[in-house]
């Protein structure tokens, strides 16, 4: 644990601060299961309410931003104290992204229906099982300003990348079966692209977390494992 | 360009040089003198520093003797001597240190006071003798001790309103704002800053006046025999020393020779002993 | 300095329950105007920090809450302070009755040529008769109040000036607080102290607030951004802008406001 500030008052703000981004972060991981669960399972209900919480997620970036421009103006922080300050706001805007992406794939959710078929649903849900755990690890690294756990998260980045690669396909594979098939793997595209996205935003994070802790940024371009960007397409045949 | 300023430092260093010497020639000349002074001063009398010279009277020419009623005369004047001219000294440094700082009748009263700082003591003597020797008709002690109070006099007030004025003015504020009254932070907070300085002022009027003998010739006067009347005439050291050292006698040169020696090395002390409250009670920035 | 914006009028959000108010409030040295309608109100039982440019007369301000300039000849003081509704600068309010409700802490940490002990109890002997043991305990109530109990409680007897700086300021606190006021006047009370101290008085500053409705003046906006609630930005006299601190810092209303504290202001 950090030593105290002389000042206590200012302990108890960079603390609430802390508390505010791993509270942003709990609530877009709560957000994304919900958002898959209700996908899974066909449940508008839930999906509906995943829909409405995302504009709580972001009254609480708001918030956190001006807890965090309270911080800067009135306390003058230096050193780690800086770099938590500057990280929270970066985190924050991630988190809110993220929340987004998940209140997006609800939305695709109550569209799709009951659509899709049972195998790429296990598809998504394992994207998702992925992406969860990169979320949860990097709230966890960033509750116990850990660098390396962080580090574990930015380099498993590349797995989900190369799951989604795959899920791409299939899904590409299970289009061109059939025509009628493409409105509802359109939305399929998306939600597994939303959930690569997060994972991507998650290692965002985590670069920020290593800074904050070791006051550097990393130097290697992050391993990516997504390729889908750049495989050529045959002409029509 | 380089050489050119080599060349100006290289003059500097020499001013430097120069000066360092003629500073330390003029040092050692002063010093010189002084001890030469103290020299002369224990090597002719001291044939006389024995047990004799403390306690045995001035004697009639010729004879032998001590300089016990001289040394006790002086200390009695001057102990008077502080006791009158310090409080009104200090009371009229206060005056001008807390009420009248920028006032023209405050810079009057300094003027005025720096020229009877620097009077001659004849002078004083003079008018002592024309208000308490005349019109009583004869000479006393306590005459003598009024004259070398108004020697005291000026130097507790310079001391005073200077050592006041050296209390920062927001420690006067801080002690206002407890509520206390302007007299009690005087007295209370004020005088206790000051003290150290206003008592080293009072060692060193008791220094000058110690050897002041002008003032006593014409008020005190002198006294061959042991006394303890203040209003009769009083003997004291300087005096005495005055009257011994145009005499023909050698017993009584010794004697002036070892009173000097005395007066000298009480000085001395005077001034070693201030010095040395100076240093304990340093004030710590 | 004729150059001030449009909008000239200060801008001076009002305070809910204030426990000292100035009403046009103006002050002359000689025939000089060092202040000029000063209306401001004083939040009950928190930190108001006045900050502005030297000159700027926020010293002259603290200054007439207590009426210290009263000793000094050529100063008056012309409207009304209130405190609790009533009018300190009557003459007919007891300067002894406003001393022992306001306090003052000075710049230069300046304990009195006394033991630790004397320069606490100096103030309350002067208004109250209190016995040995009662006495003591105020002493030490007052030292513990000045987070300086744990640091000289061995040494009460000992002459205040072997004591550090911030230590010695520690001891003015101390000595202000004895009294128990209502208020208590800050004059700039770290500038003379190292930033360890400094930020040890900030930390006692928020232990005071509870109990005390403090005004603090500093030339050290950050101070001032640290540790109050409320701010007065002043200038050449005049009120600028007054508002709560967060506001003042984050989003000023005057562009003078705004030019002083982003160092724009030369």
């Amino acid at each position: 644990m950090p030593s105290d500030h002389i000042v206590r008052s200012f302990d108890e703000e960079l603390n609430a601060l802390h508390q505010a981004v791993i509270g942003m972060g709990e609530r877009s991981l709560d957000q994304l299961r919900a958002a898959v669960a209700a996908f899974a399972s066909h449940d508008g209900t839930r999906a509906a309410q995943v829909v409405k919480g995302d504009v709580e997620v972001d009254a609480m970036e708001q918030e956190l931003d001006a807890r965090a421009i309270r911080v800067l103006a009135l306390r003058q922080p230096m050193a780690r104290d800086l770099r938590q300050v500057l990280s929270a706001l970066r985190i924050g805007t991630e988190f809110e992204r993220i929340s987004d992406f998940a209140a997006n794939i609800a939305k695709r959710a109550l569209a799709i229906g009951a659509a899709p078929p049972a195998e790429l649903v296990a598809e998504i849900e394992v994207l998702s099982g992925l992406a969860g755990k990169l979320l949860e690890q990097v709230v966890d690294a960033y509750r116990s300003r850990d660098a390396s756990l962080a580090m574990i998260v930015w380099a498993q980045d590349e797995r989900l990348d190369e799951a989604y690669t795959l899920t791409y396909h299939r899904i590409v594979f299970w289009m061109q079966e059939e025509a009628g098939r493409v409105p509802a793997g359109a939305h399929l595209m998306f939600i597994a692209k939303n959930i690569e996205r997060i994972g991507d935003h998650a290692t965002n994070i985590a670069e920020s977390i290593h800074f904050q802790v070791t006051g550097s940024w990393l130097s290697e371009p992050r391993p990516k494992g997504d390729t889908t960007s750049s495989e050529r397409i045959a002409g029509p045949a | 360009m380089a050489r050119a300023s080599a060349h100006r430092y290289r003059t500097r260093a020499v001013k430097n040089a120069v000066a360092l010497v003629l500073s330390f020639a003029a040092t050692v000349f002063g010093l010189f003198w002084l001890v030469w002074i103290l020299w002369t001063a224990l090597g002719r009398g001291l044939a006389a520093i024995k047990p004799s010279l403390f306690l045995e009277m001035t004697p009639p020419p010729g004879s032998e003797g001590g300089l016990l009623n001289a040394f006790f005369g002086s200390a009695l004047m001057c102990l008077l001597a502080i006791a009158i001219g310090t409080p009104i000294g200090i009371a009229a440094g206060t005056y001008l240190a807390e009420y009248s700082r920028r006032s023209l009748f405050g810079e009057t009263v300094r003027f005025l006071n720096d020229i009877l700082l620097s009077a001659p003591s004849i002078v004083l003597g003079l008018f002592v003798y024309a208000l308490l020797v005349r019109p009583l008709g004869h000479f006393s002690g306590f005459a003598g001790s009024v004259a070398l109070a108004l020697i005291v006099m000026p130097v507790i007030v310079r001391t005073t309103d200077e050592m006041l004025q050296l209390v920062p003015g927001p420690m006067r504020e801080a002690a206002l704002s407890l509520g206390v009254p302007q007299w009690k932070v005087i007295v209370q907070v004020l005088y206790r800053s000051a003290r150290t300085g206003i008592l080293t002022g009072v060692l060193l009027a008791l220094a000058r006046i110690s050897g002041e003998t002008a003032p006593l010739l014409f008020t005190a006067l002198n006294n061959q025999y042991w006394s303890r009347d203040l209003t009769q005439p009083l003997a004291s050291v300087p005096v005495v020393i005055f009257q011994y050292a145009m005499s023909p006698y050698d017993s009584w040169h010794e004697l002036a020779w070892a009173g000097a020696f005395m007066v000298t090395l009480f000085v001395l002390a005077l001034s070693l002993v201030s010095r040395a409250i100076l240093l304990r009670h340093k004030v710590p920035s | 300095m004729n150059d001030l914006s449009v909008n000239t009028a200060p801008v001076v959000a009002g305070v809910h329950a204030p426990k000292m108010v100035a009403r046009a409030l103006d002050f002359y040295y000689g025939d000089a105007r060092a202040l000029r309608r000063i209306g401001l109100d004083i939040a009950e039982k928190k930190v108001t920090a006045i900050i502005g440019p030297s000159g700027c007369g926020k010293s002259t301000l603290l200054r007439v809450f207590n009426r210290i300039y009263s000793i000094y000849p050529k100063l008056r003081a012309e409207g009304e302070v209130l405190l609790d509704g009533e009018n300190i600068l009557d003459p007919r309010y007891s300067l002894n009755r406003l001393r022992s409700r306001v306090g003052m802490v000075f710049q230069k940490p300046l304990p009195f040529p006394m033991t630790i002990y004397e320069n606490v109890a100096y103030g309350i002997r002067h208004h109250e008769r209190l016995g040995r043991g009662e006495m003591d305990a105020r002493v030490e109530g007052a030292l513990r109040q000045a987070a300086l109990w744990d640091e000289v409680k061995e040494k009460l007897q000992k002459s205040a000036l072997g004591l550090s700086g911030g230590q010695q300021q520690r001891l003015c606190i101390a000595r202000a607080v004895a009294l128990k006021p209502e208020v208590l006047l800050l004059d700039e009370p770290t500038s003379a102290l190292d930033p360890i101290a400094t930020a040890r008085i900030e930390q006692l500053i928020e232990e005071l607030e509870t109990e005390y409705t403090i005004v603090i003046v500093t030339h050290n906006m950050q101070q001032a951004s640290r540790v109050s609630d409320y701010t007065a930005f002043m200038y050449l006299g005049d009120l600028i802008e007054f508002g709560e601190t967060e506001q003042i810092f984050e989003h000023p209303v005057q562009k003078m406001t705004e030019d002083y504290i982003t160092g724009r202001y030369g």
